[in-house]
């Protein structure tokens, strides 16, 4: 008998324990048990400064016109590059194209990321002065709603986390704008996935990584995939709001 | 034993079989809190990682003095050295070069556990294995190689990679220096059939601050070929008895990105300010 109710207490607990494990275990999205924020498994807010190690020619001063190298651009978004003229998109209020949602995360900057409210993360770039807003569905058994409205540079961002200390983030409804400040495009129906997931820094401090994956058929022969790294801050002190750039 | 006892000893059997049942699903969930990064993984190459177009290009690497000056002193001749030929190849340059990866595994014939993960060969850089049994790091004094000695350990489903024993070579194949004492710690993360792999590289002796890379990968259905043996050194000729070098204040390349593409002089030698966004407001003020 005594042998029968362990196993019976290990099956019950077995049982109580599977569905958590499980649910974690694969990676899926997993936005219940309460509003996002409070079944945040990670704490991403805080004010995080890009570390550019990586394309620094390309990120830190604005490229030459015609060096588009490394990105797998098709005929046509050579032709739309080749014709960049950033006076032209300064006069005509576009100079806020190399800060869109499939670019920002590369332009060199601080992010201040809060939540909004418990279901909307808002993240903030100093430099370009950009707000993106992702929006998390309110439970786990409703929708996204469907993005509606003006194409703006920011677009909109459907969240989802992905257990055990992921963020997925998918935007779309883009206005046109730069994967580079010279002028290589991507196009309205871009879209843009996201994945942001953190790592401690040896000796103290946090890393952000966002992996970006831009998927525009008409501008790129396959999605364009980056990954920006950024280290935490203590404080806002470093925050310094730019207007955007087209130069 | 008498057929009572037997039974017994069945009943006893089937009661305990389920919970040991669940106790192996408990295992499992475990496990599956793990990702499967084996196989064949195509490189995505949409960032300029290796920094080999031009010889003095450190630009994002937080050089500290000594490493610049090491850095500036570097000439592409040595390659010609037998001791030397090799040193472009440190296990940084599987997050570096443009190659993909072909990750297997090794498991426990018993318990069914991963012992290790090995990252194979190519094209000159070597093998890296990932132990994932638990075993120590060697010795300090143990010998350094190009791959460096890895063991691993999963954090939620992130693997995070810790190498040492790193034999002296290049951080990056312009000459940025990377010391004997010089370490990795890679994680990697998978999100469907996209892995990223971040590094973060420690060296006391030549870095200001950690240097941190990232890559990403896609699955692939199809074999990765592997294009070479890692590099083994063969004399070529050469006998000279000092290393081919410049003087670090008059290295001839240190301006061509500035010529070339309009990076600062800071920028090009790697100094660490430059990694960050108000260097960036100061050049665009700069006249």
């Amino acid at each position: 008998m005594k042998v029968f109710h362990a196993a019976a207490i290990v099956m019950l607990s077995s049982f109580a324990v599977l569905p958590r494990a499980a649910g974690q275990g694969r990676g899926g999205p997993a936005n219940g048990g309460g509003t996002a924020k409070a079944s945040a498994p990670v704490d991403l807010t805080g004010y995080w400064v890009s570390y550019v190690t990586e394309d620094w020619r390309f990120r830190m001063v604005t490229p030459r016109k015609g060096d588009y190298q490394s990105v797998p651009m098709t005929a046509e978004a050579r032709k739309v590059a080749d014709a960049w003229d950033p006076a032209a998109d300064e006069a005509a209020a576009n100079q806020c194209k190399a800060y869109g949602a499939a670019a920002i995360m590369r332009v060199p900057a601080r992010f201040h990321i809060t939540w909004q409210d418990d279901s909307t993360l808002r993240v903030e770039s100093d430099s370009g002065m950009q707000t993106r807003l992702f929006h998390f569905s309110a439970s786990s058994n409703s929708p996204q709603p469907a993005p509606s409205g003006e194409r703006t540079w920011q677009g909109y961002s459907a969240a989802q986390w992905q257990r055990p200390s992921s963020l997925r983030v998918a935007t779309t409804n883009l206005r046109a704008g730069y994967l580079r400040k010279n002028g290589v495009p991507y196009s309205e129906n871009a879209a843009v996935t996201e994945y942001f997931d953190m790592a401690p820094l040896p000796g103290g401090g946090q890393v952000l990584m966002v992996t970006a994956i831009v998927d525009d058929p008409q501008y790129l022969a396959q999605p364009f995939t980056v990954s920006s790294q950024f280290l935490k801050e203590t404080d806002g002190s470093k925050w310094d709001p730019t207007p955007c750039s087209a130069k | 034993m008498g057929s009572n006892a037997v039974q017994r000893k069945m009943s006893r059997f089937t009661v305990v079989k389920p919970a040991v049942a669940c106790l192996c699903l408990l295992a499992c969930g475990a496990a599956s809190a793990q990702m499967e990064i084996t196989g064949s993984w195509a490189a995505r190459n949409h960032e300029f990682l290796t920094g080999d177009g031009l010889p003095v290009d450190f630009t994002g690497v937080p050089l500290n003095e000594e490493g610049r000056i090491r850095a500036l002193s570097y000439s592409e001749s040595q390659l010609a050295m037998v001791e030397r030929q090799c040193q472009g190849w440190p296990p940084f340059y599987f997050v570096q070069g443009p190659f993909g990866l072909r990750i297997s595994s090794e498991t426990d014939p018993l318990k069914g556990s991963v012992i290790s993960y090995t990252i194979a060969a190519w094209e000159d850089r070597p093998a890296i294995t990932i132990w994932m049994d638990g075993r120590p790091h060697p010795s300090q004094f143990a010998e350094h190689t190009r791959a460096g000695f890895t063991t691993g350990t999963w954090e939620g489903n992130t693997l995070v990679a810790y190498t040492t024993h790193i034999k002296a070579g290049n951080l990056r194949k312009t000459g940025a220096p990377s010391s004997d004492q010089a370490t990795m710690t890679a994680r990697f993360y998978r999100h469907g059939d996209i892995m990223t792999v971040l590094a973060i590289i420690e060296d006391p002796v030549y870095l200001a601050q950690p240097y941190l890379v990232s890559k990403s990968f896609q699955a692939s259905a199809t074999p990765m070929p592997a294009t070479g043996p890692p590099c083994v050194s063969t004399f070529e000729g050469t006998t000279a008895v000092t290393a081919p070098h410049y003087q670090p204040e008059k290295n001839p390349f240190v301006d061509e990105m500035t010529v070339k593409y309009g990076v600062p002089r800071d920028a090009a030698i790697g100094r660490p300010e430059t990694l960050f966004p108000e260097y960036r407001k100061k050049i665009s003020a700069a006249p």
